[in-house]
């Protein structure tokens, strides 16, 4: 059975982003993009009747958002696998609405962490069999896949910072992002060293942000005033959960939930016109790309340089500015929905891809653990 | 070593731990090293491990430098064991900035109160 075709987002929205000062809660965030998603659908609360959320704030996030936003769903999913589980949420709500058991979809999520303090706010448990070094969660975790990226494909520091400039070469057309002054190859290099290789520009952003998606059937999106930008296949994928279990650090799960998302669009990656890649780190876009069959394995490096995923260049990436330039509120896969979708809809101004009509989104979680992809199509890919 | 009904996994490990040795479980199933304990094997899912000693020699497979505000950074890394299991650990003998993949190390326990840690220096330095 395929979910092809059968849904569609037909609503996206943020919250306030960046910083929104004290006092202001992770729900407040949710409220404000719900709002805004809701409206964008033109569709109201009472509409909803499946709620998906996932949190480090909340330990049974679905209640506390329904309970906020006085939604009762029938159906509730709050799966969570870090900043993947809203493009699982995706999934899983497609599935959902097409076994009938919903029919109009919530997928939220919002966090204050820079307002709250500035630190990454996780509910990650630590490793008894890894805290002992005292590993810097989750950079250090990233690291050192980005140590075996380069000792066997000998990828260069100076290839990952590329992915940084690009991302920042999004984000200065963006404007809502959150850094937008100009970088460079050699500022990345020479910026404060965090856990090696990774320097404080190899690493996302601590941001506040929130975001809401409304999905529902393709049937009930065509009564709708929103362009429905429909699902067009999906997959997910996990091997382990702590780094020192994951079986080769210069492979992700992507390489499983790309080809199962393929599988179900009916399409590859040549037929992408927009990839937002989950930028947590710079090794991310460069294993995801791989993965995802963009290029070859171990030639990610190459393939980001020379500003090949910069605006203008071959393959259009993380077009927000990323999680590395744009917003990265804790968990960022909510984010990366609303950027494709916007760019499906052609509403992306200055960073608008010419003619998009597939874009791929690629949640990652964890540390490099949980793998989902999705693949996002205008009317005219149906 | 074999793992009595009812004592944990994680009990045995320290155990072995105490006495200056790195314990991991060997699988009667499959054959596989497994590590960290447990009481199923994720290889095969067979119930049926047993406890063995590594000899604490292993390759660096990944190695990263953590940065603090103040002092050396410190040493992360993954080592493989020659027995076919891989751990999180770190190399003490060396600057950590300078920690490479492919190096030959060997276990030491060291301790951090009453707490066995097992660290790795370079063979070289072996004594
Ligand atoms: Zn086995």
């Amino acid at each position: 059975m395929s979910l092809r075709g059968k849904v569609a987002v037909v609503g996206v929205a943020e919250s306030e982003l960046g910083e929104v000062g004290t006092g202001f809660t992770p729900l407040d965030l949710i409220g404000q993009a719900t709002h805004r998603a809701l409206e964008d659908a033109g569709l109201g609360k009472s509409d909803v009747d499946g709620l998906f959320s996932a949190s480090a704030y909340y330990h049974m996030p679905t209640l506390s958002v329904g309970e906020y936003l006085g939604i009762r769903p029938r159906y509730s999913d709050a799966t969570s696998m870090g900043g993947s589980s809203f493009v699982s949420h995706l999934f899983h709500a497609a599935a959902a609405i097409d076994a009938g058991l919903c029919e109009v979809a919530l997928i939220t999520y919002g966090s204050t962490q820079l307002s709250g303090g500035g630190r990454l706010v996780t509910g990650s448990e630590a490793d008894p069999y890894e805290a002992p070094y005292n590993p810097r969660y989750p950079v250090s975790m990233y690291a050192l896949a980005a140590s075996r990226h380069m000792h066997e494909y000998g990828t260069t520091r100076e290839q990952l910072a590329e992915v940084a400039v690009a991302a920042r070469g999004w984000a200065k057309l963006n404007p809502k992002a959150f850094m937008r002054e100009d970088l460079t190859v050699e500022e990345v290099l020479s910026s404060r060293m965090v856990s090696s290789p990774l320097s404080v520009r190899d690493c996302c952003l601590v941001t506040d942000g929130g975001g809401a998606a409304i999905v529902t059937s393709a049937e009930r999106a065509r009564d709708l005033e929103v362009t429905p930008v429909y699902l067009l296949g999906a997959g997910e994928a996990h091997w382990h959960r702590n780094i020192s279990q994951m079986p080769d650090l210069t492979v992700s799960a992507a390489a499983e939930s790309g080809p199962r998302a393929y599988e179900m669009a009916g399409v590859g990656p040549e037929d992408v016109d927009a990839a937002m890649l989950y930028d947590a780190f710079t090794i991310n876009t460069v294993l995801f790309l791989e993965d995802l069959g963009f290029c070859e394995k171990g030639e990610g490096g190459v393939f980001v340089s020379g500003g090949r995923i910069s605006p203008g260049g071959e393959l259009a990436v993380n077009t927000s500015g990323g999680g590395l330039s744009y917003n990265h509120p804790g968990m960022y896969g909510l984010l990366l929905i609303v950027e494709a979708v916007r760019q499906l809809r052609g509403e992306c101004g200055d960073r608008q891809v010419p003619y998009a009509n597939i874009a791929l989104v690629h949640g990652n979680g964890g540390v490099l653990s949980s793998q989902v992809t999705a693949i996002l199509g205008s009317e005219s890919t149906l | 070593m074999h793992q009595e009904a009812g004592e944990p996994p994680a009990g045995v490990y320290r155990r072995h731990l105490e006495s200056g040795r790195l314990g991991f479980q060997r699988c009667a199933g499959c054959g596989a090293a497994v590590f960290y304990p447990r009481v199923v094997c994720p290889v095969c899912g067979s119930a049926d491990l047993t406890w063995e000693t590594s000899s604490g020699r292993g390759i660096v497979y990944a190695t990263t430098a953590v940065y603090r505000r103040e002092g050396d950074p410190y040493s992360v890394v993954l080592v493989d064991l020659e027995e076919g299991f891989r751990m999180m650990s770190r190399v003490e003998s060396a600057p950590a900035e300078e920690v490479e993949i492919g190096a030959r190390v060997t276990l030491r326990v060291d301790h951090e109160g009453d707490e066995p840690i097992p660290v790795f220096v370079l063979r070289d330095e072996e004594r």
